[in-house]
């Protein structure tokens, strides 16, 4: 049994035997294979289904605002990102909150995996190796070559925020934030990057899973689902998932703490993360912010300067 | 025959340009503009908001989504908005979706913005006139916020 599995179950265990909160939120292990879910314990019987692994790949932050009483939660660092955003966004009473931090390794990117062995039958991890059976071929992988593309380039795996930490720390360089996707997309010419993203949001349904995933998403109202005025018309065709992408994109700036959970969600395989990380070089670059790296500060766009960029206006 | 046609037909095409002004800066100045007699194109359809803070970047999108060639949105100058600070925090927003659509692959010159006090009537024709004649050179709206290859929207 791995020490940090068992160190979340114990800590969950005295928490809610001492009364300290109502409900711990963490992982168990899910239906399919390589697919851990969310879950809710309320009694220190059932903390012995919690579990830690690569699978765990929701953002429980998520989860947090909707859980009503005290509560604590399982944190990697992208869900002590997403938690701080929403505390500096008064959506959270730090009181009411106990993180149990968690230092991530990064999760497994299952889509890569379904690609080659076709749907997943069944899948074991140890040591840094996934063997999997599915239903075109068996294959082992390094944990290392199916590495979700959001963990590559994290650099908070370690939660920013916590009141326990269990397992070791991760160290990682501190160096600037490295944007090499984005810079990718952006040396391609206006034509390529209109064909590219014509045919990402030609394969959204608009099925808004990325919207319930997302940490940060939690308006009341979405304005997709607003009647008056009718932001959007109902159709699906690319014009209007585009509309639906870069609203809920511009919603985020400033915000999106790059989880890559709204990818993880997408059935369709749509490539929101390059909207999602362009948006967060911007604010990176102009206004030298990033998200939720502390409880304290404000959300890029609550804040301005007298001398922020303004390249962008008319030469008149 | 044809060729003149042709020619009426390219002379026809006036771009339509949804115009956000704020009430207090960029819509004094068209008035200016107007009280002025000074000429510009008709190609803008004027929106008066009480900020540009006010102007919701959702606006923009929809109104190239409902058929806008252009947009252009027009405050105070930095330091001079009524509210204070409405405009600062618009500049963020704008200097945003703009390089967010431009990396989505709409052309650079489809969304303007710019700052035109109400003593700028001058400026404001020629602010005008200037993004008039970028997006007419662009031609209709037909990238990414159209579908012109059938499936359109439903409504």
């Amino acid at each position: 049994m791995n020490k940090i599995i068992n160190d979340i179950r114990e800590t969950a265990r005295q928490l809610l035997a001492e009364g300290k909160v109502d409900v711990v939120i963490g992982y168990e292990k899910g239906s399919l294979p390589l697919k851990a879910t969310p879950c809710f314990i309320h009694s220190s019987e059932g903390v012995d289904s919690l579990i830690w692994d690569e699978t765990c790949e929701n953002n429980l932050a998520t989860y947090v605002a909707k859980t009503p009483g005290k509560k604590a939660i399982v944190a990697k660092g992208c869900d002590s990102r997403a938690l701080a955003v929403l505390l500096q966004e008064n959506q959270l009473v730090r009181d009411d909150l106990y993180i149990i931090g968690v230092s991530c390794h990064g999760v497994i990117d299952q889509r890569k995996i379904g690609a080659e062995v076709g749907e997943i039958l069944e899948a074991s991890i140890s040591d840094g190796k996934i063997s999997v059976k599915g239903m075109e071929g068996d294959k082992e992988y390094l944990f290392t070559e199916v590495k979700d593309a959001t963990c590559q380039t994290c650099r908070y795996p370690n939660p920013v925020m916590e009141d326990l930490h269990i397992g070791d720390t991760i160290e990682v360089s501190q160096e600037a934030a490295a944007f090499a996707d984005v810079e990718a997309l952006e040396s391609k010419s206006d034509s390529e990057r209109q064909e590219y993203f014509k045919e990402q949001m030609s394969k959204c349904i608009r099925c808004y899973a990325c919207r319930n995933a997302c940490p940060l998403c939690y308006c009341q109202e979405c304005f997709v689902d607003c009647n008056s005025p009718r932001w959007l018309t109902g159709g699906v065709n690319r014009a209007e998932n585009l509309l639906f992408q870069a609203g809920r994109v511009m919603h985020l700036a400033g915000r999106c703490v790059d989880c890559g959970a709204c990818s993880r969600a997408c059935p369709q395989g749509v490539d929101i993360r390059a909207l999602n990380r362009k948006m967060t070089k911007d604010v990176y670059v102009m206004y030298n912010h990033e998200s939720g790296i502390s409880e304290e500060g404000k959300p890029a766009l609550n804040e301005y300067s007298a001398n922020d960029p303004e390249q962008f206006l008319v030469k008149e | 025959m044809g060729e003149i046609q042709v020619e009426t037909e390219n002379k026809k095409y006036e771009p339509k340009i949804a115009a956000f002004l704020c009430n207090w800066c960029s819509y004094a100045g068209a008035d200016l503009a107007g009280v002025g007699r000074i000429q510009y194109p008709a190609t803008i359809r004027t929106i008066r908001v009480p900020c540009s803070g006010r102007i919701n970047p959702l606006y923009v999108l929809k109104a190239m989504a409902n058929g806008a060639d252009g947009v252009l949105v027009s405050g105070c100058h930095p330091g001079d908005c009524h509210y204070i600070s409405g405009n600062y925090v618009a500049r963020r927003k704008f200097a945003l979706i703009k390089s967010l659509l431009n990396h989505v692959g709409l052309e650079e010159d489809r969304i303007s913005f710019s700052w035109v006090s109400a003593a700028e009537g001058g400026r404001f024709a020629e602010v005008v006139k200037g993004v008039t004649e970028r997006v007419s050179a662009l031609g209709p709206n037909n990238g990414i916020f159209k579908v012109v290859d059938g499936g359109a929207a439903d409504e």
